[in-house]
């Protein structure tokens, strides 16, 4: 059995295709952002509409050290992607570890955040309007955080254990596109229940 | 073997398999963990067929009822499950697989592939898929509520609030619900970007976006619309429970919720998801019609640029099932015009169509029947669809038969008759064998005759004034004969469909031998062999056109030389 070719020798072009990761992670920050489209609607649409307290005005602080924490390991992610690329896998590790260390920060601000709107300021999801909407949509972005941290954890033992390797830079870089994502969308969050909504 | 009759050399690989052991118990374990998109694909279609059956009997059992006046033959509350069964069911169990099942086995085989992009998230979406469906139907033991008896959802397939909150849906039917359409919904999603990154990423060298054969555009504008379309549902959904289980105040107008909110949320969902079901139909027509008629698709470019303009335009055109809430007039002028603006690139569709039929050597096998009938079915679907985007026809008859007979012209009289005529057209593919011809002419007369005598009538009770959702109505109101007619209809469609399902087991065992290109088509699915080998090509294919199969066999006209 011969193989014939099928077309003259001439017709011969470069042959680039989008890495099937990468489309793969934007289709899925597609469908992650309607999600949180749909949220956020609601909670724009649920502003000032609860018919008792408490309110926003009230009981809800600025949280402006976890979001500096949480946008920074956006820049400590990306140090790490160019280590990697680059074949500097001491950098990568440390720079990873740095990343997990801040978004861990950002959950434990939430959960204290959380801690005292609910002992002190008696503020739960079925309190009013507001918890409802408050509590679902920091709380689907703390959910995204908790993955995050969970795939990047893995990386973290893998890359310890060695079996990370400048080859996957390219995996390493989807995954960065995660947690990029998990970034912009706190953007959008803090705008509208911190600033918008308060 | 069959090589030497394929016009790609090379295609396939002719050592001599492995000897496998063959107890059912290997088959029935090979097909649980395999990863190989066309086993996928047939498993799709299978969940889909079976649960065409099931939502069927679900319709046949309404329609016995609403037969003559004053029918006892089931209670009010089993109606209403089952209605809201068989809405769930054809829309989530039959027609979501359905687009995966197409898309599963055709793209990878038409782009040259070997497999989807992502094998493992491929079998994952499907088994989801699969567990939603479980969901759903445990509700029947699972899910008692105060009524007593086995409690399946009743809330309607797009449960408005209030009616979906604790207080008046009591026991778990409503949530066997909502989480059958969240996993069914993540499986969903996880089809989509399989066939986004397998369209974008795996194709063959030479196959550019504008040389992929329709269906595979079609399929890959499908993948990455279903990201946007079944999400807000997902959304709607967690909300849903959020309310039922932790007290939340979504859609509890009595905290300042809205449940006209829900409406929205649904209906983004909702309206897209039609053009999400319709686009595998389209897909099939691009194909079939063109085969059948011996011509090249005519307007290749504007059916792609249409596709896309339905995909935009479908998303800005929810409220247009809500126009009896009372929404402002500038709200309901913007949704009546979006509405009819979607007329335009569908009616570039059906023109395209025509044009390939135009002047063509028509060639009235199964497939280019059903593909005919959509044609024109389609058409009036479209009609009837016009009329009911202008805000005041609506207000007359929202909410009445005309409405039910209006979508299932689109859903029968389109999707599932080109769902028929994609079967006849690849089964030969999928088995090594042709379905019988005799039988697939008498499905066809049978399930046409059928369609028309239940829909077209369904349109004049609608007229009427008969409303949905009722599960009797006295016999003075005039609309005893009609409904005696369109019942009539539902069971000649059931005959035709069961002759369908024995013509598959039939022509599964002892259908004519196919061959591996038994139509004379185009596009590279029928380079291989019939049914395609697990690697699907032993060599990349490199194409230089939008018909590569054309080009091999007539290499002293190719297509290539007119691009």
């Amino acid at each position: 059995m011969s193989a014939i070719p099928l077309v003259p020798a001439s017709y011969e072009q470069e042959w680039h295709l989008p890495s099937k990761g990468r489309v793969g992670m934007y289709g899925l920050i597609i469908a992650e952002s309607a999600i949180f489209t749909i949220f956020v609607v609601a909670y724009v649409y649920y502003i000032g509409k609860s018919l008792y307290g408490p309110t926003p005005q009230q009981v809800l602080d600025v949280p402006i050290f976890n979001t500096i924490c949480l946008l920074s390991s956006s820049v400590t992610i990306w140090l790490s992607e160019r280590a990697i690329e680059r074949g500097n896998m001491r950098g990568f590790g440390l720079w990873w570890a740095v990343t997990i260390t801040l978004g861990t920060i950002f959950l434990v601000g939430t959960g204290m955040e959380w801690y005292k709107l609910i002992y002190h300021d008696g503020l739960t999801i079925r309190t009013n309007l507001f918890g409802t909407t408050f509590y679902s949509l920091v709380g689907l972005h703390a959910t995204h955080v908790v993955i995050g941290l969970i795939m990047l954890g893995l990386t973290l033992i893998f890359t310890l254990t060695g079996h990370v390797r400048q080859e996957h830079s390219e995996r390493v870089q989807v995954l960065a596109l995660y947690w990029h994502f998990v970034d912009a969308v706190w953007v959008v969050v803090f705008t509208v229940v911190y600033i918008v909504g308060r | 073997m069959a090589d030497q009759t394929l016009p790609i050399h090379g295609a396939l690989d002719l050592t001599p398999p492995r000897e496998s052991q063959h107890t059912l118990l290997d088959i029935l374990h090979d097909w649980v963990i395999t990863v190989d998109h066309k086993k996928l694909g047939l498993m799709y279609m299978m969940m889909a067929i079976f649960f065409l059956l099931v939502a069927g009997a679900e319709a046949i059992c309404i329609r016995i009822q609403l037969a003559v006046p004053n029918n006892h033959f089931i209670s009010p509350q089993t109606f209403n499950r089952l209605f809201t069964m068989h809405g769930t069911t054809m829309v989530f169990l039959v027609g979501m697989p359905l687009v995966f099942a197409w898309a599963n086995y055709i793209v990878p085989l038409q782009i040259g592939a070997r497999d989807m992009a992502f094998p493992r998230l491929n079998a994952f979406s499907f088994w989801l898929t699969f567990l939603g469906g479980i969901f759903l139907y445990y509700s029947f033991i699972g899910g008692p509520g105060l009524y007593g008896t086995g409690s399946a959802p009743d809330v309607t397939w797009w449960a408005y609030a209030p009616l979906t909150a604790k207080a008046f849906s009591p026991g778990h039917a409503t949530d066997y619900w909502a989480l059958a359409l969240i996993v069914t919904g993540f499986g969903t999603i996880g089809g989509g970007i399989n066939i986004m990154a397998t369209v974008l990423s795996m194709r063959c060298k030479g196959m550019t976006l504008m040389r992929m054969p329709l269906f595979t555009w079609l399929m890959f504008v499908n993948g990455a619309f279903v990201l946007i379309v079944i999400t807000p549902l997902t959304a709607a959904q967690v909300m849903l429970l959020i309310d039922r289980y932790l007290g939340g105040h979504f859609f509890d107008t009595q905290a300042g919720g809205s449940a006209t909110v829900w409406m929205h949320f649904f209906w983004i969902f909702g309206h897209p998801e039609v053009y999400v079901l319709v686009f595998p139909a389209f897909a099939i027509a691009s194909e079939v019609i063109q085969v059948f008629s011996r011509k090249a698709i005519f307007g290749y470019p504007a059916m792609v640029a249409a596709v896309v303009g339905i995909a935009f335009v479908s998303l800005g055109v929810w409220a247009h099932h809500m126009f009896t809430i009372g929404m402002t007039s500038a709200g309901n002028a913007f949704f009546v015009l979006s509405t009819s603006l979607v007329g335009i690139p569908t009616g570039i569709k059906i023109f395209n169509w025509l044009a390939t039929m135009w002047g063509g050597k028509i060639r009235f096998a199964t497939p280019m029947l059903f593909c005919t009938a959509f044609l024109f079915q389609f058409l009036c679907a479209g009609l009837t669809g016009i009329m009911l985007s202008v805000a005041p026809w609506d207000w007359q008859l929202h909410s009445s038969y005309f409405v039910i007979a209006h979508f299932h012209y689109v859903l029968v009289g389109a999707i599932v008759f080109n769902v028929f005529a994609g079967i006849y057209y690849w089964f030969p593919k999928a088995t090594g064998r042709m379905m019988s011809e005799t039988l697939g002419k008498w499905h066809f007369w049978l399930f046409f005759i059928g369609f028309h005598v239940t829909f077209d009538t369904m349109h004049f009770v609608g007229f009427e004034g008969m409303p949905r959702w009722i599960y009797t109505y006295p016999a003075d109101r005039g609309w005893q004969h009609l409904n005696l007619v369109v019942s009539i209809g539902g069971v000649i469609q059931a005959i035709a469909v069961l002759l369908f399902a024995y013509n598959l087991i039939w022509s599964l065992f002892k259908g004519k031998i196919a061959g591996n290109d038994p139509w004379d088509a185009w596009t590279l699915e029928w380079a291989t062999s019939s049914p395609p080998p697990i690697y699907n090509f032993a060599t990349d294919p490199v194409v230089r056109s939008r018909r590569p199969l054309w080009d091999l066999k007539h290499p002293e006209d190719p297509d290539w030389k007119y691009d």
